[in-house]
Order: structure tokens, then C-alpha cells, then sequence
């Protein structure tokens, strides 16, 4: 039917590489998260506070992360930052640039989180005699964590699609680096990025169900 | 003073690429969005079941990078089919159907947010299928999906800044042969991230502005 | 004893508070009733330092609650308020909502903090419920909880602000039982409510709030047998 011959085979050879780079994918999702989470937690504050300035910061930041695309935000942290003679590798490049997005994004979805707790919560922390930090650790963070977990799971896949921008800057570790220089040596193009394709479905699946999980265990109430 | 080597012709340049990029933007939210209205009607009609499998086809755009998406539909095209087709033209059937699969479910969740009660109410009234979706359900779940659906379509023009792997020279694309040539990348890069975030910020703010006021009545 | 000074409070335009006197012996209950927006509330919340009062002082065992030196979170620890709407920690169980505190502000150990949450819960009738998340209490349960979350914190004070009305009718007569039991043992107490019946039980001394003005303040059968006020007067005939 068609004029070209698929080689599966010549292909799923190097599965083990590909696999490899999927788990480089793995490691720069999960970091940029991480990172993530926490510094739209420091958002959130800085929010919340009531220094005019830091607000300014916070806002700028999450509006740049939401109202650009997240490839623009590699660029800057790779050729944007150099400059200034800075000259970050391209793993760190990549690294920063979904870090910065993840953390904008998670930020606005705590900013409605918070909405949805009232503000009696904190009253009821500081009457108790919590400092207005301790009410927010201990009382506000979990129950927003907890509202935004839908939304952080989201996040957590684009930051796993958001990887494959990496090549852009020159990365060639992650799974989408690895498929791309195999691509090159061999001229499989289809059959390599279709696998390619499949591990990326999967892992999302890993995450959406993984998160499904973990949200019965943590959230009995 | 500041200096720059950018000339106006590299200026057109840019705002040529920057033309592009809402072309390919409005292509694909126009047909993505017809098609994810066709699906998501068909769903509330046919059902979670009978709907699977275009679900699982839809799903799959949303769980595969865009990248791969455009490098694989441009493969196939080319090198499985043997079709002569521009870039363009691939460029916009992905994000059509990307745009499709995200708005399945915003249009799905906008009906979804219709009562079940004022639906029969309408019925009742002895309005037909089509009369209970033309008065009832579209204006109600339009309120609901509009806020969103702004938002997929800003999402959208941000993704399409990845065509350039299909050979569509968009914004973001020429900026990078400006870099090279010019060898000034934060002043093109704030150029670049600049026009995108004036299309963006004001209609964002404009799609909060609409979810905020319609949730309060 | 708490002291309070010719206090003064305005939302905005609104003058809630009008110059209140009050003193509160240690181990006495004063109950303060009055209409809504007699300004009632507002004063709790000025005397644990919610809120900031515009004019006056307010004293507690001599620490003036607002000056700048004070440090509330240490002064918070000995005055413990319940409010009308209880605000369970939704995320914690019953057990874990009253050790926070104790935990956290006091720098208890978990087993020593337990300890004391379990006895004041046993105490407030919820031993059975340690492990249940507060969602799946009663209004009256989640009450008592949140009495017992204060309690854990060894306060001398206890204000509570109208503690019963936001309860299905047939849940307040849990709640006061608790109250009750407090004021027998001894803790001093400012209780606002609607609840007369309790007022008259329970208090040493009941406060009439009209308008931001304290109107009158007497034992119990005087100022329900026999008030001086007009105000107070009016407000008794319409809530028999």
C-alpha cells in the first residue's frame, strides 16, 4: 500500500537507549517540579505579602511564565542569559526554563486555591497562637497543595512534554535528544519517533494514575 | 547609547514571521475548534462508551509532545506517503487537531455544566433537541467555556512557536536566524517575547475578567 | 484578670465599640448579651488581639494587648476563643487538630502533646472520635473539638463568641453542657451569646451590649429580674 518499508526492528534496537533517555526526561520533570513547587510556594507568599515591590516581582513572574511560550523561556535561559557571559549548559538551560514555567503556572493555580479556603482558617492558627508563617505552613500550605493536586498533575506532564524543547538549546540526553541523533545515524525518522511517542504516552499515564494513587492515600479526608 | 545592527528590513523580517505565527494560530483554533464542538457534542450524545475510542485518539494529543507530533506528522506525510506538502499545511492539521482535543473537553465540560433540570425544564416546554441546544445549552455553556477556551486558544499561539521543526519560519524561529546573524540574542529575544506577551497578557486578563464576573450570578 | 479600658472600635464609618469598661476577675464567667451588632463580638476579638481597637486599652494580667511590645503569639497562648463557626482544620483528624498547636506554637513532643489533646477530647465527650476527620462530625462535635483544640493550650482565658449559633437546634445543648462544666471548674470565661437560659445558669455576671455601648452589668437575677436599663428592658421582653 504504501511506498515505504517500516523497519520496526532496526528501530526497537535501540530501545534500551531510548529508554535511557527517558529516564534523563524523568529527572529534569521530576527536578523542575520539585523546584517548582517550591518556588511557587515563595510566589504565593510573596504574594500575600504586603510589600508593594516583592508582589511586583511575583506578578512579573508568573504573567512572563504564562503569557510567553515555554520554548521563548529555554531561549532566555540559554541565549538570553549569555548575555551577561553566562553560559549555562544546555541540561541546566532546560532545567531553568521549565522550572520558571512550572513555577508561574503553579502559582496562579494556588492563587485559586487559596480562594477556596476561607479566611477563618488562619484566624483560627493565629488565636491559637501561631505566627501568620506557622498558620500558613501548617494549616493553609497542606489544604492548598491539596486543592491544587489536580492542576499539579497537569503541570507535572507538560513538564515531562516540555523536555523535548531541550533539543533547542542543544540538549542530547533525554529522550527526545537520543531519539533525535538516532534519527540522524539511522534515517528511521517515523518508526523512531513513533516509539518515542509511545514511551511519552506512557509515562504520562504513569504520572495520571500514579498521582490518582498517591491522591487516595494522602487525602483521606 | 544603545546600538543595534537590526535593520528595517530585519524588522519586516520578524514581523513577517510574527504574521505567520497568527495565521497558524487562527487556522488551527478556527478548525480545532469547529471539530472539538463536533466532538464534544457527540460525546454528551453518544456517551462516555461509544465514545472511547475518539477519546483515546484525542488523549493522545495531549500526551504526546507537540514536537514529536509535527516531526512525525511531517514523516509520514513525506516519507510514508510520498505527498509534496508544505510545512504550512501540516503544521496546521497537528495543531488543528491539537487544539480539537483540548477543546473536546472544554466544550464537553461546558455542556456537562448545564443542569440537568433546566435541559428538561426546556423539553418539557416541549422544545426540540435541537431548540433545547440553540437556547439553552449554547448560551449557558458558552459563559462557562469561553474563560477556557481563550485560554487553549493564547495556549495554542504559545505551542505554535514549535512549527518551526516542519520548516514554518513563525516569530520565534526568525528571531533565532536574527541571533545568528546578528549575534544579539536578549535584545531579538525581548523583541520576540514581548509581542507574544502583548496578544497574551490582555486577553488572559480579559478571559479572567469573564470567568470572574460570569461565576458570580 | 483582663482589663478593659474605654476601648474604642471603628470599621470604616461604623463605630462598633463606643468606650468599654470591663473588668474580669480571675475564675469569674461573664456572659455578654446583646442585640447583633451591639458590638459584642468585635470585643473578643479586640481581647486576643485580632483585631487592632482605635482608642483605650485593653489588659490582660497586665500586659496591655496592643501595645507594640507585646508579643501576641505568646500573649494568644493563655486566651483561648472559640467562634460561632467552629473552623475544624479540615485536613487534620479530631486528634491532630488539637495537637497543632500544642505541637507547634508550645514546641511539645508528639506523645506529651497527645497526651493532653486526648484528655481535654475525652473531657469535651469526643474520646471515641481521636482518628476521624472533622468532616465527618456533627456540628455540635466539631464545637466541642475546636473547645478542646483551645483548651489543649493550658489558656487561663476562655472567650467564646457565640459558640451555639450557628447549630442545628438540637446540637447546642451539647455544647453548653461543655460550657457549663468549664465554669464549674473554675476557668474564667467570657462567654457572648443568645442562649438566656445559660446566661442566667452559668454566669457570676451578665453584660447587656446596646450599639457599642456597654448599657448595664449585674449579677444574673438582677439584671433579668430586675433591669435598670430601658434598652435592656425592651431587649428582654423581645427574646422571652
Amino acid at each position: 500500500m504504501f511506498g515505504y518499508t517500516f523497519q520496526w526492528n532496526q528501530a526497537l534496537a535501540r530501545l534500551p537507549k531510548m529508554l535511557d533517555g527517558a529516564a534523563v526526561t524523568m529527572e529534569v520533570a521530576v527536578l523542575s517540579m520539585l523546584i517548582g513547587i517550591a518556588l511557587a510556594v515563595l510566589l504565593t507568599l510573596l504574594r500575600l505579602s504586603g510589600s508593594r515591590p516583592l508582589k511586583a516581582i511575583a506578578t512579573t513572574w508568573v504573567e512572563i511564565a504564562r503569557n510567553t511560550p515555554a520554548l521563548f523561556q529555554i531561549y532566555m535561559a540559554h541565549f538570553g542569559v549569555a548575555s551577561f557571559g553566562i553560559h549555562f549548559s544546555p541540561f541546566t538551560s532546560l532545567l531553568i526554563g521549565i522550572t520558571f514555567n512550572n513555577a508561574g503556572y503553579l502559582a496562579e493555580n494556588f492563587r485559586g486555591a487559596l480562594k477556596a479556603i476561607p479566611d477563618t482558617q488562619t484566624r483560627a492558627g493565629r488565636s491559637l497562637g501561631m505566627s501568620q508563617l506557622q498558620a500558613f505552613r501548617y494549616i493553609i500550605l497542606p489544604q492548598m497543595l491539596r486543592i491544587a493536586f489536580l492542576p499539579m498533575t497537569n503541570q507535572m506532564v507538560w513538564a515531562v512534554l516540555m523536555t523535548s524543547l531541550g533539543v533547542t538549546v542543544g540538549m542530547n540526553t533525554d529522550l527526545y535528544g537520543v531519539t533525535q541523533d538516532l534519527n540522524a545515524l539511522t534515517f528511521r525518522t517515523f518508526e523512531l519517533f513513533a516509539i518515542a511517542a509511545v514511551i511519552f504516552y506512557i509515562i504520562t499515564k504513569i504520572i495520571t494514575l500514579g498521582a490518582r494513587l498517591i491522591a487516595s492515600r494522602l487525602f483521606r479526608y | 547609547m544603545f546600538h543595534t545592527a537590526l535593520t528595517s528590513a530585519d524588522l519586516i523580517f520578524l514581523a513577517k514571521g510574527a504574521g505567520m505565527t497568527i495565521l497558524v494560530t487562527a487556522i488551527s483554533v478556527f478548525i480545532g475548534t469547529l471539530l472539538g464542538i463536533v466532538f464534544g457534542v457527540l460525546r454528551g450524545q453518544l456517551g462516555p462508551i461509544w465514545f472511547a475510542p475518539v477519546t483515546f485518539v484525542l488523549d493522545i494529543f495531549r500526551s504526546v509532545p507537540l514536537l514529536i507530533q509535527l516531526v512525525l506528522a511531517n514523516a509520514f506525510v513525506g516519507m510514508v506517503l510520498r505527498l509534496h506538502i508544505s510545512g504550512l499545511t501540516v503544521a496546521c492539521m497537528v495543531l488543528s487537531l491539537y487544539t480539537a482535543a483540548y477543546c473536546t473537553e472544554i466544550v464537553r465540560g461546558g455542556i456537562h455544566a448545564v443542569p440537568a433540570t433546566t435541559r428538561r425544564a426546556a423539553r418539557s416546554l416541549g422544545m426540540s433537541w435541537l431548540q433545547d441546544m440553540r437556547y439553552i445549552v449554547l448560551p449557558l455553556a458558552t459563559r462557562i467555556a469561553l474563560p477556557s477556551w481563550i485560554g487553549l486558544a493564547l495556549g495554542v499561539m504559545k505551542d505554535s512557536a514549535l512549527v518551526y521543526v516542519v520548516q514554518v519560519t513563525e516569530l520565534l524561529k526568525s528571531t533565532q536566524i536574527l541571533i545568528t546573524r546578528l549575534q544579539e540574542p536578549l535584545f531579538l529575544l525581548l523583541i520576540c517575547g514581548a509581542f507574544y506577551f502583548i496578544i497574551s497578557f490582555p486577553l488572559a486578563r480579559f478571559g479572567g475578567y469573564l470567568e470572574k464576573r460570569w461565576s458570580n450570578d | 484578670m483582663i482589663e478593659i479600658q474605654n476601648v474604642h472600635k471603628s470599621f470604616g464609618q461604623l463605630e462598633v465599640l463606643k468606650g468599654i469598661d470591663l473588668t474580669v476577675q480571675k475564675g469569674e464567667v461573664v456572659t455578654v448579651i446583646g442585640g447583633s451588632g451591639s458590638g459584642k463580638s468585635t470585643l473578643l476579638t479586640c481581647i486576643n488581639g485580632l483585631e487592632p481597637i482605635d482608642k483605650g486599652r485593653i489588659l490582660v494580667d497586665g500586659t496591655e494587648v496592643h501595645a507594640k511590645s507585646t508579643n501576641l503569639n505568646k500573649l494568644r497562648q493563655k486566651i483561648g476563643i472559640v467562634f460561632q463557626q467552629w473552623n475544624a482544620f479540615p485536613h487534620l483528624t479530631v486528634l491532630e487538630n488539637v495537637t497543632l498547636a500544642p505541637r507547634k506554637v508550645l514546641g511539645m513532643g508528639k506523645a506529651e502533646a497527645e497526651a493532653i489533646a486526648e484528655k481535654q477530647l475525652k473531657h469535651v465527650g469526643l474520646g471515641e472520635k481521636l482518628s476521624t476527620y472533622p468532616t465527618r462530625l456533627s456540628g455540635g462535635q466539631q464545637q466541642r473539638m475546636a473547645i478542646a483544640r483551645a483548651l489543649a493550650m493550658s489558656p487561663d482565658y476562655m472567650l467564646f463568641d457565640e459558640v451555639t449559633s450557628a447549630l442545628d437546634p438540637q446540637l447546642v445543648g451539647e455544647v453548653l453542657e461543655t460550657l457549663k462544666m468549664l465554669a464549674e471548674e473554675g476557668m474564667t470565661m467570657i462567654c457572648v451569646t443568645h442562649e438566656m437560659a445559660f446566661a442566667r445558669d452559668v454566669s457570676d455576671r451578665v453584660a447587656y451590649f446596646h450599639k457599642g455601648i456597654m448599657a448595664e452589668i449585674g449579677v444574673p437575677e438582677q439584671l433579668f429580674n430586675d433591669p435598670q436599663h430601658p434598652e435592656t428592658r425592651k431587649f428582654l421582653a423581645s427574646v422571652r
